[in-house]
């Protein structure tokens, strides 16, 4: 099965090389952070995550966004989604390996990463983090690898795979729930203290996963004439819309929180992120520009027609999951951050080594994700127009 | 089997690659470098001779953990006798790092983090 | 249906307890037996006493830590420094703050907080609240550099060595160690020190005698005195962290 990846057009091979030389590139610049420090990045005693922690969060939400085609077709028997499930499935597979190594990169002692594993702590949320990411990423290997190979060789698969299935739909909601608690729980932080973050999590994520799977089902379609079918890309189209208006909802509940109450701590975090606070005004270009991602996406995808359209599809499709980044990542770090707890405005803008090592980590998510992909096109080819995965838990 | 002369050929490179090290001592005649331990300036050490030797490392462990999580400053030696617990403070006061760590250390090719942050000296 | 529900909740409870809190429920309910004997310290700021200027007691603190001085804000280390008024109470703040109040240089470092949020956080127990004492104590050989801490601390009393700190300190003091790069660090009421029955050295450093030390669980103790007889505040107190630096107005 796995040959499949190592026979393919020149694009492909293009495409290879040119992650290849991202990984490279990104890696050096890894060496320089091992030896200098942390201090090659842009953040500060204020500001004491960044790109890395941002990227890490926003991309558990990738992952838990594939459930949102796991769960119509395995617990509603929504067929048109049986052709893009493994797809769902090994896109959350590469989203938790980029978190892992979006957590690791961000560790001012990264040979000491066992101490994790040697003294972990129940009391931390990070240590339960690391619990429900690894499962998950076992849960999705195991279940998406399987099923393929059981297309693969035309067999039934075995029922052993069905409770993991069952299992793998609240483990999604639980890896960001989680991943929202690492937030919600530190009183230290008013931007940060609320009980919506895992609510907000949650929407954004299965707006920002399904997009991806949009903007990869039409890069096979193109590049692989690979086509996963109108009605599965119409029905994705359809959750990210609803995801984004209830992403949007919730930014929305939340501000009016803060700025009806008008209590100043929480004020003053809001507004670092939408108008500026004592002249600082860095951010506000990073907001507007979500804002008016997401008005413009919302837009484009409640229109039947530029929905159906695909070139407006996929431009919705990247705006969502851009804004989402906007929002997820940057700009849920740094307005958390900024003021500091003693009212310090501190500026934070990423460097260069900072966003090529970030770069280094999508590239190998981009990577394994190609990698994955390419294989599963090869079984499905393949095999034809078969059922993908014989399996159902809705009785026949 | 097809490519026959690319694989054993390929092997080859390889093998002499991964020795490299060992023919290129060899080209230099080198003798190993064997480490000179200076003797140290107190008379005893916390233990024997043959027990530090073997397991320094674990009784550094041990101490480490004593002194930074339990908060217990003392050793009781296997003789009873007590030692305050302190790398730079008991242990350096007998032993030079140059003359005495770093002979076993840097021929065994160990790199061992304790000097980023314990002093040892200008 | 209901039964199970219930018997879930209870099951539920423990397991909070264990989650919010860093100490084991066993051992902290050990200490509240053994609360009266037991040591708990804490510092008292006379905010008035502080001399004009003065930095005795940072300065003494930061050569006997190694404490690093660079010059780049962003990558500062610091232990005991001095911030306004305002900023450190923002509570507090009005617009008819006593002149005397008014952008004054108050003393600010690590609360050692009887819940510290830090050690609740911290994924490798490499920070943690040590029973004998109360000192939310720091192991720098076992710290991931994660920074969960920092972003935890209500109080912005963590410091994070983002390069190395040596090149950055005047005079090494041999007799304690310096940290590395990758690790957090902050104050540690002296430990050192009071294992050999010395106060900390911001205390001794300060000719005014606006640092009081001592034993918040001994009601006998200087710091008891001057807090029983004098009107004091703490940073942040309604967040329930329980600091143990007291600030005298």
């Amino acid at each position: 099965m796995i040959e499949k990846a190592f026979t393919g057009s020149r694009k492909y091979w293009a495409w290879i090389l040119f992650l290849l030389i991202i990984i490279a590139i990104g890696f050096g610049y890894y060496l320089l952070q091992w030896y200098r420090g942390l201090g090659v990045t842009g953040m500060s005693r204020d500001v004491s995550w960044g790109l890395y922690i941002a990227n890490m969060t926003f991309l558990v939400g990738v992952a838990a966004g594939a459930v949102m085609v796991v769960l119509p077709y395995y617990l509603h028997n929504y067929k048109a989604f049986g052709k893009i499930t493994t797809f769902g499935e090994f896109l959350a597979v590469a989203a938790v390996i980029m978190c892992m190594l979006f957590v690791t990169i961000d560790l001012g002692q990264p040979t000491r990463l066992v101490n994790l594993f040697i003294h972990p702590q129940p009391h931390s949320i990070l240590f339960w983090d690391i619990v429900v990411l690894s499962v998950y990423l076992l849960l999705n290997l195991v279940i998406g690898w399987y099923l393929l190979r059981s297309q693969y060789y035309g067999e039934q698969p075995k029922a052993w795979v069905k409770p993991l299935i069952l299992i793998s739909i609240p483990w999604a909601i639980s890896i960001h729930t989680v991943t929202a608690f690492i937030y919600s729980g530190m009183a230290s932080r008013p931007f940060w203290l609320t009980a919506l973050m895992a609510p907000r999590f949650l929407s954004s994520a299965f707006a920002a996963g399904p997009a991806l799977l949009i903007i990869a089902c039409l890069i096979m379609k193109r590049f692989a004439h690979f086509d996963v079918g109108k009605e599965a890309l119409q029905k994705l189209a359809q959750i990210v819309l609803y995801a984004t208006i209830i992403t949007v909802f919730f930014l929305i509940v939340e501000g009016f929180t803060v700025y009806y109450s008008q209590i100043p701590e929480d004020m003053s975090h809001l507004d670092y992120f939408f108008v500026g606070l004592n002249g600082q005004t860095t951010l506000i270009p990073w907001i507007w520009t979500c804002l008016i991602f997401w008005v413009a996406a919302i837009v484009l995808l409640i229109n039947p027609r530029t929905r159906k359209n695909e070139k407006t599809l996929v431009l919705a499709a990247a705006m969502v999951f851009v804004s989402m980044w906007l929002d997820k990542g940057l700009g849920l770090l740094v307005p958390g951050f900024t003021p500091s707890p003693l009212g310090a405005i501190t500026q934070y803008l990423p460097t260069v080594p900072e966003i090529l090592i970030s770069l280094m980590v999508w590239g190998i998510g981009a990577l394994i994700l190609t990698i994955l992909y390419k294989i599963t096109i090869g079984v499905k080819e393949e095999r034809g127009e078969e059922e993908s995965h014989a399996i159902s838990f809705s009785s026949q | 089997m097809y490519d026959k002369g690319k694989i054993i050929a390929g092997i080859v490179i390889f093998l002499i690659l991964i020795t490299f090290p060992i023919w290129y001592l060899t080209a230099h005649s080198q003798t190993s470098h064997v480490p000179q331990l200076q003797a140290a300036a107190g008379n005893e050490c916390v233990e024997s001779t043959s027990y530090m030797l073997d397991n320094h490392m674990k009784l550094l462990d041990e101490w480490r953990t004593l002194v930074v999580r339990d908060g217990n400053d003392t050793y009781v030696a296997s003789n009873g006798q007590e030692w305050n617990i302190s790398l730079t403070g008991t242990c350096l006061s007998c032993h030079n790092k140059a003359e005495f760590c770093d002979q076993c250390h840097t021929y065994e090719g160990v790199t061992l983090n304790c000097w980023s942050c314990h002093f040892a000296g200008y | 249906m209901a039964g199970i529900a219930f018997v879930g909740l209870l099951a539920a409870k423990p397991i909070f307890d264990v989650i919010s809190r860093a100490e084991d429920p066993k051992k902290a309910a050990e200490a509240q037996t053994a609360a009266q004997t037991q040591t708990k310290w804490g510092m008292a700021i006379k905010i008035a006493n502080c001399k004009d200027g003065c930095t005795d007691c940072i300065n003494a603190c930061n050569t006997i830590h190694n404490v690093p001085d660079i010059p780049d804000p962003k990558h500062e280390i610091k232990w005991i420094w001095d911030v306004n008024y305002e900023d450190v109470f923002p509570e507090q703040n009005s617009p008819f703050l006593a002149n005397s109040l008014k952008g004054l240089p108050v003393l600010v470092l690590c609360n050692h907080c009887d819940h510290p949020p830090c050690a609740r956080v911290c994924p490798t127990a490499a920070t943690w609240k040590r029973a004998a004492d109360g000192i939310v104590m720091m192991d720098y050989h076992r710290c991931i550099g994660c920074r969960y801490c920092m972003a935890a601390c209500p109080y912005g009393a963590r410091s994070f060595n983002w390069v190395d700190p040596r090149p950055y300190i005047k005079q090494i003091n041999p007799d304690y160690p310096t940290r590395t790069k990758g690790v957090v660090e902050k104050c540690d009421f002296c430990e050192e020190r009071l294992a050999l029955g010395l106060i900390p050295a911001c205390v001794e450093a300060c000719t005014e005698k606006a640092l009081v030390f001592g034993d918040l669980n001994d009601p006998n103790s200087d710091i008891r005195k001057l807090l029983a007889t004098n009107y004091s505040i703490q940073r942040k107190a309604e967040l329930g962290t329980g600091p143990n630096v007291y600030y005298v107005i």
